[in-house]
This record gives structure tokens, C-alpha cells and sequence, in this order.
């Protein structure tokens, strides 16, 4: 059943942001300094989860935050929040840190990727225990088994979807579908509009 | 890979899961199809969702190195349209943009939407390749320039540093070879010595241990140069021994 959720967020906060986008966009550094008290908790999470080590997790996050300041003029509010913005880069950042040190490894990365199969469950639990966004739980919750872990492993873990057929010994088509499937299960669940 | 594959991806898409090569082929066909892109979006949407509930106090000292770093770090200036960037005539514009909604329409037909895309890693790409084509032209009319002299020295571990400096284009090359990579999470810096003080001349690229880069800034009287290690993304003077000093020919 679908379930409109009330997004959480303050709806107050978000035209804040794109205010503060703006002046940043201008070279404020006072306003890039309550843009970085806004996003750096959901930046460093992110980014934490996907790479798990605590020094390259700062380092990445603090690349992620460096480049919203160089590129502030680029963002669009036509496109999507300021959140959405900054976490799609921050995560897509912390994918890239993966990819390129797996890249360099590549003959470990299939022994490295079947090791850590036993995680997945452990990071659902961790998320669904640090949530401070009861509805993204709630939601994640109408997912079928498959979808949710799928989606879990391809973005807390950053593994590419041909990974994750691999983990979970699927189809690649099965597994592109649950991916699709389970976000728009999620978008809709959440009330997501971009 | 077929177009009803390719529109399957939107969700691998939202989610960062695509090899580079599946990526660009779905933007290709993203380009050309708006429900595609409007289903993209709204994923990306949702997938920022799932990382907003992540959240991560970090370090206070982390706001105090950002806010330090990004007092130097140029702006980028706003990305303008193409299209209105250099309007030569008006006809021709309206001509191009009547034939671009064609398109658009023949491909949200029936189904509705607007291309969105927040981060045009093609044109990000581009831009990237543009801008490292111009400096490999620089760097090599350093190296052709009538009045380039050289020096190379033995560095640590049997790596091979030439340093090519022209007068007259105030500008300098280094050329490393057999460079040991780089301690994880580090960096290469080079520096301009201006008589005993350190100025930031860039950073090697961590993945490579031969390379030819131009310095960056003008030489402006340096009497040599050097390299160290530094943390990633560089640091505003040395935190270490150097690992190369090479004086520039007189």
C-alpha cells in the first residue's frame, strides 16, 4: 500500500538553505559557515557509512564541503533542495573513494566483496537504529526483503549493482529492477518530489 | 544495451551503482528522454533521503580546517547556457531552441516531465578534459621555449627529478620519474624555494609515479624547487622533509 508520509523536515529550513546557497554563491564565508552547521552532520554520515574508516571518512567529507563552497554558483534551485544536492555529491564522492581504491586492488576486491557479505544485515541495523528520521525507517520497511537490501548494500555500502547480483548471487536484470522497484516504493512512501 | 534496459537503470543511477561506461550510456539516453530523467531525479531525491538519516556529528576542529581551506579556494564562476553564452543572431537561437523543444516533446510524449540534472558529470568531464589539454599545451611550450634549461637530480629511492625552467615564460616544469606512489591519503606537493621560503607550486597526481607537470604559478625569481608529502588536497606550507630539492639551472 502506498503511505504518503509527512517528510519530517522543518519545511521552514529549506528556503534558509537556498538563501544561504545564494550568499555562498557570492563568496559570503559567514554564510558558507551555517551552510556547513546545516549539512556536515548529513555529509560526514553519509560519506562514514559507505567508506567506514573514521580518517578517510573526515577527509572525504571535508573534500565534499570544500567543493560545495568552490562550486556553490553552480547549484540550481530549480533542480532539486540544497540537501539533495550536496548529499548526491557527497555520496557520489564517497563512491568515487571506493571505486578508486578497489580499482588499484582489483585482484582482492572479489575476495574483499564476498568477506564483507555478512554485513548488510549489521548496517541495516545500524541505520535503522540511528535514525533520526522515523519515516525513512517506516518506509524502508514496505520494501520487500530483496529491495531493501539491495538498495542498502548499492547505497550505504557503495557497491555497484553488478556487486550486488554478485552478493546476493541474483540475475543482473533482477537486481536493476528490485533497485528500481524499491526506490520508487521509497519516493512514494516518503512523498519525494524532485 | 537496449533503451528499455537503459530506462531500467534509473534506480542503479540514483544510487551511484553504475560502472562509468553504463553511467554515461544513461545519460546519453537521459538526454533524449524526459520521463527518464524526471524518474532519475526524483530517485536521487529519494536515495538523498536515505543519507539524510545518517547523520554524523563531525570533530569541531573539521568546521575549522574547512572554513581555513576554503579561504583558498577560488570560485567557480555560474555555468550559463550554451545556447544564450554567445547569442550571434536571433533567428538562429530561436531556430535551434524551437528544434531542441521538438525533441523534447517527441520524447515526453505521453508521458510528460523536465530533463533535470543536477550534476552534469558529462559536461563536468568535458570541462575537466579541456582544462588538462590547455595545461599539457602550456606545459609543453615551457618545454619548447627557446630559453628552456634544465636540471635533473637523483631523488630517494633511484627516482629521477628534471626540472625545466624558461625565463622568458616565467613558468616551470617538473618531470618525475620512478616516483614511489604516495603513503595512502597522501599527496605529492611541489613548491617554488624563494630563498628559503616555501610557495605552493600544485600537486601530483597520487596515482601516477611518472608525470611531466607544469608548476603552477609563475617562477617570479625562485631559486629552486621542491617536493614533499603532504595530506591530501595539499597544505598551505610543508609539514615535512622534503623528499626532492633540485636548484634551477642559472
Amino acid at each position: 500500500m502506498k503511505e504518503a508520509v509527512d517528510i519530517g523536515r522543518n519545511p521552514s529550513a529549506e528556503p534558509d538553505l537556498q538563501d544561504l546557497m545564494g550568499s555562498v554563491a557570492r563568496g559570503d564565508q559567514q554564510a558558507f559557515a551555517s551552510l556547513y552547521d546545516a549539512v556536515s552532520g548529513p555529509v560526514l554520515g553519509i560519506v562514514r557509512r559507505v567508506l567506514r574508516d573514521q580518517a578517510q571518512s573526515e577527509e572525504v567529507a571535508q573534500e565534499v564541503l570544500v567543493e560545495v563552497w568552490r562550486t556553490a554558483a553552480r547549484y540550481r534551485s530549480d533542480r532539486g533542495t540544497v540537501i539533495n544536492w550536496v548529499l548526491t555529491l557527497a555520496h557520489q564522492r564517497a563512491v568515487d573513494r571506493v571505486r578508486s581504491v578497489e580499482a588499484s586492488t582489483a585482484r582482492e576486491h572479489r575476495a574483499a566483496l564476498l568477506e564483507r557479505t555478512p554485513e548488510y544485515d549489521e548496517v541495516i541495523e545500524q541505520v535503522e537504529a540511528r535514525l533520526e528520521r522515523e519515516q525513512v525507517r517506516r518506509c524502508m520497511r514496505t520494501l520487500t526483503e530483496l529491495q531493501r537490501q539491495s538498495v542498502t548494500l548499492a547505497y550505504y555500502r557503495g557497491l555497484t549493482y553488478r556487486e550486488v547480483a554478485e552478493l546476493l548471487a541474483l540475475p543482473l536484470g533482477t537486481v536493476k529492477t528490485r533497485l528500481r522497484d524499491g526506490l520508487i516504493r521509497l519516493r512514494d512512501c516518503l512523498g519525494v518530489t524532485a | 544495451m537496449t533503451t528499455v534496459d537503459l530506462h531500467t537503470l534509473t534506480g542503479a543511477y540514483a544510487l551511484h551503482a553504475l560502472s562509468d561506461e553504463e553511467r554515461e550510456a544513461f545519460e546519453r539516453h537521459a538526454a533524449d528522454c524526459a520521463a527518464c530523467a524526471q524518474e532519475a531525479a526524483e530517485l536521487s531525491a529519494t536515495a538523498a533521503r536515505l543519507g539524510l538519516a545518517v547523520h554524523e556529528a563531525p570533530r569541531p576542529a573539521l568546521k575549522v580546517e574547512v572554513m581555513n581551506r576554503i579561504g583558498s579556494v577560488r570560485q567557480e564562476a555560474p555555468r550559463t547556457d550554451p545556447a544564450t553564452r554567445t547569442p550571434r543572431s536571433g533567428a538562429r537561437t530561436r531556430r535551434l531552441s524551437r528544434w531542441a523543444l521538438a525533441a523534447c516533446l517527441a520524447a515526453a510524449a505521453g508521458l510528460g516531465g523536465t530533463a533535470v540534472w543536477q550534476h552534469d558529470r558529462a559536461q563536468d568531464a568535458q570541462e575537466q578534459a579541456r582544462r588538462a589539454e590547455q595545461r599539457t599545451d602550456e606545459l609543453a611550450s615551457v618545454l619548447a621555449a627557446p630559453d628552456a634549461r634544465s636540471r635533473t637530480a637523483k631523488l630517494a629511492d633511484g627516482a629521477i627529478g628534471t626540472v625545466v625552467v624558461s625565463e622568458s615564460r616565467d613558468e616551470a616544469v617538473f618531470i618525475a620519474s620512478g616516483m614511489q606512489r604516495p603513503p595512502g591519503g597522501k599527496v605529492y606537493q611541489l613548491w617554488f624555494d624563494d630563498r628559503g621560503t616555501m610557495r605552493s607550486a600544485g600537486l601530483m597526481d597520487p596515482g601516477r609515479t611518472t608525470e611531466a607537470v607544469l608548476m603552477d604559478g609563475p617562477v617570479d625569481g625562485a631559486t629552486g624547487m621542491g617536493v614533499t608529502v603532504e595530506p591530501a588536497g595539499g597544505s598551505a606550507e610543508p609539514t615535512s622533509d622534503p623528499v626532492a630539492v633540485v636548484e634551477f639551472p642559472a
